[in-house]
C-alpha cells in the first residue's frame, strides 16, 4: 500500500493525512506519467500516420522493399530493398526482453533484494543501449547505401519516426542508468520502489510503441 | 521526480521562505504567484496583440492605405494572430487555471509547483523569443496557420523563387515549439491537479464548472500539442535540411500540413473558449442567485465539444477539394457540434431565468459573453455547409465568426473572470463605475469592429490583403471598423486607469464579496500562502452556499492563521534554469541554415537543460 493509499483509507475513516491527501488514492507522479504517455501517444500516431500517407510516394529509390521498376541513379531499374529484416527482428527481440528485465528489477527493489534489482536493471540498460548501438548502425548502413534524410519520402518519415524513438529510448536509458546509480549506492530502498516503476512505465511504453513501428514500417508490403 | 513519496515527508524544521522581493518572484512555486506572473505577461502580450490590430486597421480604414507595405502587413495580422492565440488567451485562461484550480477544489497548490513555475517560464522566454523577430527584422509573416508552401525555404521552380528565404518562419516554428513545451508542462499538471488533489468529499460531479471546462480543456492541450510538434518539426526539416514533407517537388502534399495544422488547430479553438464557458457557468449562478440550471447536462456538454472537437478539422480546409465523402462528413460532424453548444446556451438563459439579478460589471461582461457567442457560433455553423463556406472562406465574413466567439466569447468571458476575481486575488474590488464604462466601450466597440466584417466578407472583401481599391463599396463600413477598434481599445484603456485606481486604493475586499458559492470565497482575500489552514470537507457542489445556509446566511469573516505545522513546497530556481535551458536549446537552431557552427550553442542549451533537470530532480522538494 502506497502512503497515498494509506491516508486515503484513513480518510476513509474520519481522519486525513493532509500532507499525502489525493482524491484517487494513486500516487500524483505515476498519474502524470500516464498522462504523459497518453500525449505521446499523439506525437507517434502523427508520425507513424505521416509515415502510411506517403508509403509508395518516394520519387526515387532507394525504397524499403525490393521493386521491379523504381527510379535509381537517374534511370529506372530493378531496385533491391534496403531493409536489413533479421537484424531488426534482432534488436526487436532484445528489447522486448528488457521490458521482462525491468519488471523483475522492479520486482526486486520492491522485495528489498539488491542483487536481483541491481542484475536486472543493469540487463534492462544493455538492452537498451544494444537497442541503440543497432539503431545507429542501421542508419549508418543505410546512408551509405544512399539513402539520406531528404533522399525521398521514405528516408525523410522513416528517419523521422524511427530517430524519434530512438531518442526515447535513449532518454529512457538515461533515466534508468540514473536509476541504476542510486541502486548500487544503495539509494533504492523498497519504499522508494515508485521511483524505479516510473522510469519502469515509461519504458513498457517506449517498447510498445516499437511494436507497433516494427510491423508498420518493416513487415507490411 | 526521483524523490519518494515518503522523502517529501516534511522536515522537523519547517523552512521559512522570503516573501518579498524579486529573487522570492524568481523561484517561487506557488500557484497564486505563478498565476499573477502569467497574468501580467499574458496581458502585456495582449496589449501588443492589440496594437498590431490597431496599426491593421488603420491601414485598412480607407482605399489603397498606404501606412505599411504589404510585407509589414503580412507581419502584422500573422504576429496578431500568433500573440492574441498563443501570447493572450492560452495564458490568460492559464492565469485563471493556476490561481483558481487549486482553489476551487480545496488544495494547497498544484500537483508539481516547480513544473509550473517552469510551464511560466518557458511561456515568458519562448513569446520573448518570438517578439525578438520584430528587433531583428524578420518577423514571421506566414499567417498564424503557416500554409505550406508559403512557409517553404526552397525555390519553387513554377515561381522560380523561395517564398520566404529568410529567418521569419523559423522564428514562428521554434517559438511555437518553445510554447508547446510550456502548454503541454501546465495541462499535465493541471490533469494531475483536478484528478488527484480535490479536497475529501469532492466528487468528480461536485466540482466547479470552471474546473469541469478546465479539466477538458487540459486534455485537449494534452492530445493536441503533440500533433502540431510533429507538424513544425517537418516543417522545420523542410526549411532547413531539403526533406519535402510539404514539398511537391520532392513528392510531399502540402495539404498533410493542413491535415496536422487543424487536428490541432480545432481543439486549440476549445482550448481558447471552453475556460471562458467555464468563467461564465460560475458568474451567472453567483449573480442571479440560483445553482447552475443543468449542472450534469452541462458537465457532459463540455465534454461532448472536447470530444467532437478531434472529429471536425476538415472544415478548415473544404476549398481544398476534398471530395464529397470527407466534405459530408466533416459538414455533419460541425453540425453536430453545434448540439451540446446549444445546450450550454439554453442551461445559461435558465440559470439567470427568474434569478434576482445583480448587474455588477462581471455578470454584464459573462451575459455579454453569451450574447455575442451566439452570433458567433451562428456564423459558425454556416460555414458547416461547405457549399455555402466556398463562398465564405478567405473572406471577412470568416474574420467577424472568429472575432465573435474569440473576442465576444473568450476575451468577454476572460474579463468577466478578471472583474470577479479581482477582489480575491488582490484584496481589492475593481471600481464598478469605471467597469461599466469599460464595458460599455467593448461591447460597443467590439460590435462596431467586427459586425460589419459580415457584410463586407458576404460583398467579397478578401482577408489577409493589405490593401482595397476604391469603388468596391468597401469603405464605409471599413471606415466604421477602424472607429470601433478605437473604441475598443479605449475600453481597455479605461480597464488599465481601473486597475491603476484600485491597486492605489484601500484593500477593501471582504473574503465573499459576491455571495459566492465556491471554495475560494471561504478564504480571506488573498489567500495565504497555503490557501486551506485545513482541507475543506465537501458535501455538494455549491460548498460556500452550504456553510451560508448553514450559518444562517451571515458567515463571519475568516481569520488569518499562522499556518504552523503546514508544510510548503520549497522554492526553487532550477525551473527557471531548466526553462533557459530549452530556449538555448531549442532558440539556437534558429540559425542552422546560414550557420552550421550554431550547432555549439545547441548542445551547450542541452548541456545546460541536462544539469538543470538533474539539479531539480534531486533537490528537496518540501
Amino acid at each position: 500500500m502506497t502512503v497515498a493509499q494509506a491516508a486515503t483509507a484513513s480518510a476513509e475513516h474520519g481522519e486525513i493525512d493532509e500532507h499525502h491527501w489525493t482524491s484517487t488514492g494513486l500516487d500524483t507522479r505515476k498519474l502524470a506519467i500516464w498522462g504523459f504517455i497518453g500525449s505521446e501517444c499523439l506525437f507517434f500516431a502523427s508520425l507513424i500516420a505521416t509515415y502510411l500517407v506517403y508509403r509508395g510516394q518516394s520519387l526515387v529509390g532507394p525504397l524499403p522493399h525490393t521493386e521491379s521498376q523504381c527510379m535509381l541513379d537517374g534511370k529506372m531499374q530493378a531496385c533491391e530493398g534496403i531493409f536489413e529484416i533479421p537484424l531488426v527482428t534482432f534488436g526487436t527481440a532484445v528489447l522486448l526482453f528488457s521490458s521482462l528485465f525491468v519488471v523483475l528489477a522492479l520486482y526486486g527493489a520492491q522485495k528489498g533484494d539488491r542483487k536481483m534489482l541491481i542484475t536486472w536493471l543493469s540487463a534492462t540498460v544493455i538492452c537498451g543501449l544494444f537497442f541503440i548501438g543497432m539503431q545507429v548502425y542501421e542508419f549508418y548502413h543505410f546512408y551509405h547505401k544512399g539513402l539520406g534524410y531528404s533522399t525521398n519520402l521514405f528516408s525523410s518519415t522513416f528517419y523521422t519516426l524511427t530517430g524519434f524513438h530512438g531518442s526515447h529510448v535513449t532518454l529512457g536509458v538515461i533515466w534508468l542508468s540514473t536509476m541504476l546509480v542510486l541502486a548500487l549506492r544503495g539509494k533504492l530502498p523498497p519504499e522508494k520502489a515508485l521511483n524505479l516503476e516510473l522510469a519502469a512505465l515509461y519504458w513498457h511504453f517506449v517498447d510498445v510503441v516499437w511494436i507497433v513501428i516494427f510491423p508498420v514500417v518493416y513487415l507490411m508490403r | 521526480m526521483a524523490t519518494s513519496v515518503l522523502e517529501r515527508r516534511a522536515p522537523a524544521v519547517p523552512h521559512t521562505h522570503a516573501k518579498t522581493g524579486l529573487w522570492s518572484w524568481i523561484t517561487t512555486v506557488d500557484h497564486k504567484r505563478i498565476g499573477i506572473l502569467y497574468g501580467a505577461t499574458s496581458f502585456l502580450f495582449f496589449l501588443l496583440g492589440g496594437l498590431e490590430a490597431l496599426v491593421i486597421r488603420l491601414q485598412l480604414t480607407g482605399p489603397n492605405g498606404k501606412l505599411v507595405d504589404p510585407d509589414t502587413y503580412n507581419a502584422l495580422f500573422t504576429m496578431h494572430g500568433t500573440t492574441m492565440i498563443f501570447l493572450g488567451v492560452m495564458p490568460l485562461s492559464a492565469m485563471f487555471f493556476n490561481y483558481f484550480i487549486p482553489l476551487q477544489i480545496g488544495a494547497r497548490d498544484v500537483a508539481f509547483p516547480r513544473l509550473n513555475a517552469f510551464s511560466y517560464w518557458v511561456f515568458l522566454l519562448g513569446g520573448i523569443f518570438i517578439n525578438t523577430s520584430f528587433l531583428v527584422g524578420a518577423p514571421p509573416d506566414g499567417g498564424w496557420f503557416g500554409y505550406a508552401n508559403l512557409t517553404s525555404s526552397r525555390i519553387i521552380p513554377a515561381t522560380a523563387a523561395a517564398p520566404s528565404p529568410g529567418l521569419n518562419i523559423d522564428f514562428w516554428v521554434i517559438g511555437l515549439q518553445i510554447l508547446g513545451i510550456a502548454s503541454i508542462a501546465a495541462a499535465l499538471n493541471f490533469f494531475v491537479t483536478i484528478v488527484n488533489l480535490r479536497a475529501p468529499g469532492m466528487k468528480m460531479l461536485r466540482m466547479p464548472m470552471f474546473v469541469w471546462m478546465s479539466f477538458v480543456v487540459q486534455v485537449l492541450l494534452l492530445l493536441a500539442f503533440p500533433v502540431i510538434t510533429v507538424a513544425l518539426i517537418y516543417l522545420m526539416m523542410d526549411r532547413n535540411f531539403g526533406t519535402s514533407f510539404f514539398m511537391p517537388d520532392g513528392g510531399g502534399d502540402p495539404i498533410m500540413w493542413q491535415h496536422l495544422f487543424w487536428f490541432f488547430g480545432h481543439p486549440e479553438v476549445y482550448i481558447l473558449i471552453l475556460p471562458a464557458f467555464g468563467i461564465t457557468s460560475e458568474i451567472l449562478p453567483v449573480f442571479s442567485r440560483k445553482p447552475l440550471f443543468g449542472y450534469t447536462a452541462m458537465v457532459f456538454s463540455g465534454i461532448f465539444i472536447g470530444f467532437v472537437g478531434f472529429g471536425v478539422w476538415s472544415h478548415h480546409m473544404f476549398a481544398t477539394g476534398m471530395g464529397p465523402f470527407a466534405d459530408t462528413f466533416f459538414s455533419l460532424a460541425t453540425m453536430v457540434i453545434a448540439l451540446p453548444t446549444g445546450v450550454k446556451i439554453f442551461n445559461w438563459i435558465g440559470t439567470i431565468w427568474g434569478g434576482s439579478l445583480r448587474y455588477t460589471t462581471a455578470m454584464m461582461m459573462a451575459i455579454a459573453m453569451v450574447a455575442l457567442f451566439i452570433i458567433g457560433g451562428l456564423s459558425g455553423v454556416m460555414h458547416s455547409a461547405a457549399p455555402a463556406d466556398l463562398q465564405q472562406t478567405d473572406t471577412y465574413f470568416i474574420v467577424a465568426h472568429f472575432h465573435y466567439v474569440l473576442f465576444g466569447g473568450a476575451i468577454f468571458g476572460l474579463t468577466a473572470g478578471a472583474y470577479y476575481w479581482w477582489p480575491k486575488m488582490f484584496g481589492r474590488l475593481l471600481d464598478e463605475t469605471l467597469g461599466k464604462i469599460h464595458f460599455w466601450l467593448m461591447f460597443i466597440g467590439m460590435n462596431a469592429t467586427f459586425f460589419p466584417m459580415h457584410i463586407l466578407g458576404l460583398n467579397g472583401m478578401p482577408r489577409r490583403v493589405y490593401s482595397y481599391p476604391e469603388g468596391l463599396n468597401f469603405e464605409f463600413w471599413n471606415l466604421i471598423e477602424t472607429v470601433g477598434a478605437f473604441v475598443l481599445a479605449s475600453g481597455f484603456l479605461v480597464f488599465l486607469v481601473n486597475i491603476i485606481k484600485t491597486w492605489m486604493g484601500p484593500k477593501n475586499a471582504p473574503a465573499d464579496p459576491w455571495h459566492g458559492a465556491t471554495l475560494e470565497w471561504a478564504i480571506p482575500s488573498p489567500p495565504q500562502e497555503f490557501n486551506f489552514p485545513k482541507l475543506p470537507q465537501v458535501g455538494s457542489s455549491v460548498p460556500q452556499w452550504d456553510a451560508r445556509r448553514a450559518a444562517g446566511g451571515h458567515l463571519p469573516e475568516p481569520a488569518l492563521v499562522s499556518g504552523e505545522g503546514i508544510h510548503m513546497p520549497n522554492p526553487s530556481f532550477w525551473p527557471l534554469m531548466a526553462a533557459i535551458g530549452v530556449n538555448l536549446t531549442l532558440g539556437s537552431l534558429l540559425f542552422i541554415r546560414q550557420l552550421p557552427y550554431w550547432y555549439g550553442l545547441t548542445l551547450f542549451g542541452a548541456a545546460w537543460l541536462f544539469v538543470s533537470v538533474y539539479k531539480w530532480a534531486f533537490e528537496p522538494a518540501h
